[in-house]
């Protein structure tokens, strides 16, 4: 049964893409979005599905093994759905692994280089040790600012001519190709923050809400526990 | 300096007694075949100076307050004498436990089934890697048993030393992925591990993918099933990445990895033994998660020859392990002390807490031994929780409130477990108060139960 009016927030292949707390990131922004009177539906796509539905108005892709990131590029473009989905202008997240998966292309662990979705211009290659940490950026984007999260990932990412990168590297390894953090393209955002990334920064979470109810969104009254925690992982950052 | 000293002495006697070149890496070995008298009297001596070193160091170490001190004994013992290990191990029947989740609390149990069969040791304070063992084995060096746990990732280093009796191989599910890795990798260490001892006994767990694909090509495995509560990390395969569906009941990949019949079955009824025998089970441990770690240390004593109504008897007897699930009193206030370290343990606490509407206290941090990454967080169902009232506190209090407040469970943040206990809403409520704790706040909780 699905609500015609609820907006769908598609939470793609967590057996595959789902290891560090990723559904938070589904979790936040329906919540938000019902704290503001709006319906809002999780749809879980496990990679048991035939293919992708093209229908959902938010994808989220999270983090995951080199093998499962290899099989979640063989699902997605199965049947293209994704593509079509941001064609029409739906609101895409990719989260570590999923920002590789996403990209033009990811070597693995094993040497092995992979085609990624070329959804966003970003490309990735193993780097010499895990960049694992808390890490905090600044973001020009969307009066985003500052950003807060921790990162886990071997890939050492650039961002090419055809997208920007998310924020800049205040403290952490960020892309790791230069001191740049994540990357946007249109309503496609990618990022090595997690926490979850949304979780962590309100914000950003409402922007791209925002983008999909088509008006900006009314205040939620803050809690303090979330200030409290975004300036506290901060300083834990350095 | 006196150490330094003593130790340079013995490193040289003990390079004149060997007749062969050392390995690289090893200081000095002792060649048993050709030892004259006066060589074997000064390697006892050598022993008995490791394991009194050993203990001094123990002793001390607790008496500073460092710590329980088995870590630091084992490793001023193993300094003084590398092989000691091979003379600890030597004539024992060793049981090693390793698993994501019920390590300690099944070693306890385990411990307690081998006394049918005579003295046993264990580590039971946790240190579970090989200078911990060395500890405990030192610790009665005459016991004829040993209940060992072992972490995961360091399985493959310990049967690299020796081959235990028997190998327990309870769940592997995400758990401080920041520290110990992602699970393929913890699975093919256990693979590694086993592959290293083919003379021992494996008692592995039948409902968990990534168990089954560590354990299936090992010559010996007796296999438990007992369900499987978390899925979130097997519902592909361990070992080529298909999809294996909700795992109720008998699975089996296009790969051939499939689910065993289990010699072992457990359940709320009781449980039914590879001959048939049904067992009624009445532990005071709570949870279906107890069952399965008290089949499983029944199953070890078994594949040890013991008698099954003397071990089961023994294994019933045990109200707490290291803390876990123990009634005590803090701050004036009955409490039961829950250890939470991931997901999946959190699974089976909040199944315990949600049974009741008794007040509640969750500690997060997030030290070294945590993980440093509390994202997984978000990764248990808090919501069914919502509508009750949690006080939290630890290190990453801030998350966990965040977490809650989006799962519309109420919570308030207190700045330790003695404040929380004098919060209004605690003082106000009536019964034993719930705290769940992860590894360190668990362990720090703990030490100062002992000190009362
Ligand atoms: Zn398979």
């Amino acid at each position: 049964m699905t609500d015609d009016s609820a907006i769908r927030i598609a939470l793609v292949v967590p057996d595959l893409l789902g290891t560090y707390g990723d559904r938070g990131n589904a979790l936040v922004l329906a919540q938000r979005l019902r704290w503001r009177g709006h319906r809002a539906e999780i749809v879980t796509v496990l990679s048991s599905a035939e293919t992708l539905p093209d229908s959902c108005d938010i994808y989220l892709l999270g983090g995951g093994e080199d093998v499962a990131q290899q099989a979640a590029v063989n699902f997605l473009a199965r049947g293209d759905g994704l593509r079509r989905a941001v064609d029409a202008g739906a609101v895409v997240l990719g989260v570590c692994g999923g920002l590789q998966v996403l990209g033009t292309s990811f070597t693995t662990g094993d040497g092995v280089t992979h085609r990624g979705l070329g959804l966003i211009d970003i490309s990735t290659e193993p780097g010499e040790r895990r960049a694992i940490g808390e890490l905090s950026t600044r973001s020009e984007e969307h009066e985003l600012g500052l950003l807060t999260g921790f990162e886990n990932h071997l890939g050492r990412s650039r961002v090419g001519p055809a997208a920007r990168p998310l924020g800049r590297v205040l403290h952490g390894v960020g892309n790791g190709a230069d001191a740049t953090e994540g990357a946007v393209s249109g309503r496609i955002v990618c990022t090595y923050l997690h926490g979850p990334a949304l979780a962590r920064n309100p914000l950003l979470a409402d922007t791209m809400l925002s983008w999909v109810v088509g008006e900006p969104l009314s205040e939620l009254p803050p809690f303090p526990e979330l200030t409290e925690l975004r300036s506290e992982r901060v300083k834990a950052a350095g | 300096m006196t150490n330094t000293t003593r130790r340079d002495e013995l490193t040289r006697s003990g390079q004149e007694s060997t007749s062969s070149p050392p390995v690289p890496g090893q200081r000095w070995r002792v060649v048993a075949a050709r030892r004259t008298d006066t060589e074997r009297l000064l390697s006892r001596l050598r022993t008995g100076v490791a394991l009194t070193a050993g203990r001094l160091a123990t002793t001390t170490s607790k008496r500073l307050r460092l710590g329980s001190g088995g870590i630091i004994g084992g490793r001023v013992a193993m300094a003084l004498r590398p092989d000691l290990l091979d003379r600890l191990v030597a004539d024992r029947r060793i049981v090693v436990v390793t698993g994501t989740n019920g390590k300690t609390t099944t070693t306890h149990m385990v411990a307690q089934a081998l006394r049918a069969g005579g003295d046993s040791v264990s580590n039971a304070t946790g240190a579970n890697m090989l200078d911990g063992h060395v500890a405990a084995l030192m610790s009665e060096p005459d016991a004829p048993y040993a209940a060992l746990e072992v972490d995961e990732l360091h399985l493959a280093q310990l049967t690299d030393r020796f081959q235990p009796s028997v190998i327990l191989l309870l769940n592997l599910s995400r758990d401080q992925l920041d520290r110990v890795g992602e699970i393929r990798s913890v699975e093919a260490s256990l693979r590694r591990a086993l592959r290293q001892a083919p003379a021992a006994k494996v008692v592995a767990n039948a409902d968990d993918p990534n168990i089954v694909s560590a354990a299936i090509d090992h010559p010996h495995v007796t296999w438990v099933s007992g369900g499987c509560r978390w899925k979130h990390d097997a519902l592909n395969c361990p070992r080529c990445g298909a999809f294996l569906g909700e795992l109720e009941g008998d699975w089996e990949c296009a790969c051939g990895l499939r689910r065993p019949v289990a010699d072992w079955t457990v359940d709320s009824n009781g449980l039914i033994a590879p001959d048939g025998g049904v067992e009624r089970l009445s532990l005071p441990l709570p949870g279906q998660v107890n069952r399965v770690n008290a089949t499983f240390a029944l199953a070890a004593s078994t594949e040890l020859d013991l008698p099954r109504s003397e071990s089961l008897e023994r294994i019933q007897r045990l109200r707490d392990a290291s803390g876990r699930y123990g009634h005590t009193t803090m701050a004036g206030r009955e409490v039961r002390l829950l250890l939470a370290k991931n997901p999946a343990s959190w699974l089976e606490m909040l199944d315990l807490v949600a049974e009741n509407e008794r007040p509640l206290i969750f500690v997060v941090n997030s030290r070294q031994a945590d993980g440093h990454d509390v994202s997984w967080l978000w990764d248990i169902e808090f919501e069914r929780l919502a509508g009750r009232t949690v006080l939290v506190t630890g290190e990453r209090a801030l998350d966990l409130a965040v977490r809650l407040r989006y799962a519309e469970v109420n919570c308030e943040t207190a700045s330790s477990v003695q404040q929380a206990l004098h919060s209004a809403i605690i003082e106000h409520s009536a019964g034993p108060v719930e705290i769940i704790a992860n590894y360190t706040a668990f362990r720090d909780l703990f030490a100062k139960r002992q000190q009362h």
